[in-house]
């Protein structure tokens, strides 16, 4: 007999525990084959067996090996709970339980020394969502007739790009009596305000990356949305930046600078501009945190592309050499703005923190009116991997801080000037639509979404820690990892057509919501449509409560 | 609902012409209130047409409040009218004790003084009077204006008609732009202030409508100038945005329907103006209106427009004769103040215009 040690890690220590039965199981070997954290094996048991060969009894026992599927104790393969092993069992014989008894936070750490890491989901489950504690409560009728959803003609675009104040339009009025134009504005695209969020070529497998691309097209240039898709840090493929579908992307560059000489080296060679570029300061997933791409999900094509070898790649939590806003503003801002000429709106993206309304304010105040477009990151989103600590117990909630950024923009009588976009865990519970509504009702131009993406493309992760694996290169649908039998499973053109569809449906519902308090155009700021139904989040939000 | 109307004449008209254009009216308002404001005056302020007038409703207090701190500030009086009332018992309305119209010389350091100083005063008399009248509710100023007289009352319009006796012509009291409206704002408390048209700096502004994006447009024009003040209606966003437009940003009156409703993006991109439309759109997003409505406005140049929501979802018609032309929210109107006009002219004006009429009441028509 085995010696057993209480210390040994048991399937009771992780946080998924296997069912299995092994009276329906083939021994197929499909669950095996299929998990990709290696969380089960074929084993061999040692089987004892009563049995009796005679009229009467005469109790004899047989010792026999049988082979049956196993979870493997272990620490570092641990079952994710991904539900894999059950998706492609033909005889339901195996399955993930969730172990409400686990000791993993604890026994990982003490095991690996090293702090636990994951994909960027967030665990810790609270209380309701304070978006769905909101509901959009004036309805139009009588004296305002609300519009038919159908008929009528919606104008679903956003801005983004710096907007200059009226007064501050080079307009000039002509001999007949008509406007017109005496000296330039920032460049400003008008987009769809659902933002297709920054993750980079390098987080995703270069299938899912494509069919993104190739969904964003689609919706372009098919269906007449002009979705846009932010390339993240770490570059972008040369080929893309030489097509004309690069129109369609917002190119990001954070502090790891990851792509960038290849982007810079590709611009002569562009024939589209990019829709803008995206400087990311912080992020809301881990925010405080940088990137951290695993060595592991450093393949050789995402070593080329960012121009590194093989190795964990580490974005600091801020770009080296900028300490200040107004640093920021006059290096980075200025040197992008000159690299493309002026033609390209150069946005910011930055954590939801405490600060976030000061730099904001710093922002709109700025002489030089060249900050395109304030992104706003919340917790609860993301997909890259972090430290588990700060994905579960930093950050802020992104409602009420959008709402504070707006407001404060109100008080300097700015608001619109740097359009706002805020995102983290928006769509989370599948209604990106109500999600993006009421941002946009409480003052955001436009919302971003990664998460949700990730999801539409088949994704099994999910914020009662189901998955999020995303860090480990070993995803088991294909999206985040760069394995080639692993990315194999995903199909890009099936995920391309869920993104397309999930889009036509949410523009759908955004002129279904858009009707009843009679808007055509996006209700940016028109909190007056919205009520709370909770106190405080009324009070909060300076909306109407209702109970 | 609300109803509006609006007369523009080569001569002289006295209000009943508008009290019968909006009594014609009556199955579409509620009763609850009149008001109307007159440009380019005649009879007895004929003579007095550079010197500002003030309209008020006041309390004995609120009036020698009011004439204290015009007095301080260095202001003449030169005439006083106060309109004779006739109070029967039984009458519909909810009356001041006074109604003051009277008209000042300028301080003297500000009588051939810069007209952008003399307008700044004004609207700064204007705002200090309203402030000290109306903790205790003593006063309501409603313009102090060269050439602008203002009347607002809650009540029946034909009550507050009888009480003025406006339903009598006479010349003493007369004008050649009239606009009203009958019906106090029935989203908001019954207030006076409430009530269109509204005035600011020779601009009036009144409409039969909702904005859906009151809110939006309040919380940016607070910002914008300091004459923007009150918003107990949702329509006095449209008389700001007016002046905002035509008066701050001094852009020419055709620009206002691309602020208030703009062209969709996708018909911005098929104009050859569409640098123009697109910076228009995007700086003032915030002073777009969504929701029903229709606008009629007066300039301080006297001339006169109408335009509707970019659905049209609201009525309006335009009639004319020779001397007069006549804005109204239902035909019935027109056709009571002016029977004898060629109806086939009358104009309807469409989602994507504007219709002006200018000083010799010749009529355009703006496409957007
Ligand atoms: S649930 Fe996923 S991780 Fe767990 S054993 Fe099954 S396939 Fe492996
Ligand atoms: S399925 Fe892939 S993308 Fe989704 S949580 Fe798991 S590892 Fe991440």
């Amino acid at each position: 007999m085995e010696t057993m040690r209480v210390q040994d890690v048991t399937p009771n220590d992780l946080p998924w525990k296997i069912r299995y039965d092994a009276s329906r199981c083939t021994l197929c070997g499909s669950c095996v084959s299929a998990c990709s954290f290696r969380a089960i094996e074929a084993k061999v048991e040692r089987r004892r067996m009563v049995f009796s060969e005679s009229e009467l009894p005469e109790p004899k026992a047989r010792f026999s090996a049988v082979p049956v599927i196993r979870q493997v104790k272990s620490v570092k393969n641990y079952c994710r709970g991904c539900g894999i092993c059950e998706k492609v069992c033909p005889n339901d014989a195996i399955r993930p339980e969730r172990n409400p008894d686990t000791r993993h936070p604890i026994v990982t750490r003490c095991l690996g020394g090293d702090s636990i890491k994951r994909g960027g989901r967030k665990n810790l489950e609270s209380t309701v969502r304070t978006l769905d504690k909101i509901r959009v409560g004036r309805i139009s009728q009588m004296t305002d007739p609300s519009l038919d959803a159908q008929r009528h003609t919606f104008d679903l675009l956003a801005p983004f790009g710096r907007i200059l104040p009226p007064q501050k339009l080079p307009l000039g009025v002509g001999p007949e009596g008509l406007l017109r134009t005496e000296g330039s504005t920032p460049p400003v695209r008008w987009i769809y305000p659902v933002v297709i969020g920054d993750m980079s070529i390098g987080a995703l497998s270069w299938r899912m990356w494509e069919a993104v691309a190739m969904a964003t097209a689609y919706l372009n240039e098919e269906c007449g949305l002009p979705v846009r898709m932010c390339s993240g840090e770490g570059g972008v493929p040369v080929r893309l930046l030489k097509s004309r579908y690069l129109k369609y992307m917002i190119l990001q560059i954070a502090s790891g600078h990851f792509g960038w000489n290849r982007i810079a080296k590709a611009m002569p060679h562009m024939i589209e501009d990019p829709a803008g570029v995206l400087i990311k300061i912080g992020q809301g997933a881990k925010p405080g945190d940088g990137g951290l791409l695993m060595a592991q999900k450093v393949a050789e094509h995402i070593q080329a592309i960012r121009g590194v070898p093989k190795a964990d790649l580490l974005s600091p939590p801020n770009h080296q050499g900028l300490y200040s806003i107004e640093e920021s503003v006059q290096k980075m801002f200025l040197s992008f703005n000159a690299a493309f000429k002026f033609r390209v709106p150069v946005a910011i993206k930055v954590a939801a923190s405490s600060t976030s309304v000061s730099v904001f304010n710093n922002l709109v105040r700025d002489p030089y009116n060249i900050v395109g477009g304030f992104f706003l990151d919340g917790i609860d989103g993301g997909t890259g991997a972090a430290h588990e600590v700060s994905l579960d117990h930093t950050g802020h909630p992104i409602v009420s801080k959008l709402r504070d950024c707006y407001l404060a923009a109100v008080a300097q009588g700015r608001q619109g000037q740097i359009p706002l976009w805020a995102a983290g865990g928006l769509g989370k519970t599948g209604d990106l639509a109500a999600d993006a509504f009421k941002m946009i009702a409480l003052g955001a131009n436009g919302v971003f979404s990664g998460k949700l993406i990730l999801q539409m493309a088949g994704c099994v992760g999910n914020d009662q820690g189901r998955c999020n694996a995303c860090n480990t290169g070993l995803c088991p649908v294909g999206i985040t990892t760069q394995e080639p039998p692993l990315v194999h499973r995903l199909d890009p053109e099936r995920v391309a057509q869920n993104i397309v569809n999930y889009f036509l449906a949410m523009d759908t519902e955004l002129k279904k919501l858009m009707a009843p308090i009679g808007n055509s155009s996006l209700p940016v700021g028109r909190s007056d449509a919205l009520v709370a139904t909770d106190r405080a989040v009324a009070d909060k939000l300076q909306i109407q409560y209702v109970c | 609902m609300c109803r509006i109307g609006a007369i523009k004449s080569l001569d002289f008209v006295h209000p009943s012409m508008a009290l019968q254009l909006m009594q014609s009216q009556q199955k579409g308002h509620d009763n609850s209130g009149f008001a109307m404001v007159m440009h380019d005056l005649g009879g007895i302020f004929e003579n007095y047409k550079k010197l500002p007038t003030l309209s008020m409703a006041a309390t004995d207090e609120g009036v020698r409040l009011a004439e204290d701190i015009l007095h301080e500030a260095g202001f003449q009086r030169v005439l006083q009218w106060v309109p004779e009332t006739n109070p029967q018992p039984g009458l519909d309305i909810n009356a001041m004790p006074n109604y003051v119209f009277e008209t000042f010389d300028y301080p003297k350091h500000l009588r051939n003084g810069d007209k952008k100083e003399q307008e700044d005063l004004l609207l700064d008399m204007r705002l200090k009077l309203r402030e000290a009248l109306e903790p205790n509710e003593e006063g309501f100023v409603y313009s102090f204006w060269p050439d602008v007289v203002t009347l607002k009352e809650i009540g029946d319009p034909r009550d507050i008609g009888t009480y003025f006796n406006l339903w009598q012509p006479d010349d003493k009291f007369t004008a050649r732009v009239i606009t009203a409206q009958c019906r106090q704002n029935t989203n908001y408390d019954i207030v006076r202030y409430a009530a269109h048209p509204f005035h600011l700096q020779g601009y009036t502004a009144l409409a039969n409508g909702e904005n859906t994006f009151y809110l939006k447009n309040v919380e940016f024009q607070r910002k914008l100038h300091r004459g923007y003040i009150g918003f107990e209606s949702d329509s006095q966003c449209f008389l700001y945005t007016l002046h905002y437009v035509h008066h701050e940003l001094g852009w020419p009156l055709r620009y206002y329907k691309h602020v208030v409703t703009p062209l969709p993006f996708e018909e911005i991109e098929q104009r050859e103006d569409r640098e123009q439309l697109k910076a228009i759109r995007q700086s003032l997003a915030h002073l777009e209106i969504n929701g029903p409505n229709t606008i009629i406005g007066v300039l301080p140049d006297h001339s006169m427009f109408t335009c509707c929501d970019a659905k049209k979802l609201r009525p309006v018609v335009i009639g004319r004769d020779e001397k007069t032309v006549v804005i109204s929210s239902e035909v019935c109107g027109i056709n009571e103040v002016l029977p004898e006009r060629d109806w086939e002219t009358d104009i309807y004006p469409n989602e994507r215009e504007i219709v002006a009429i200018g000083n010799d009441l010749e009529v355009q028509r703006w496409k957007q």
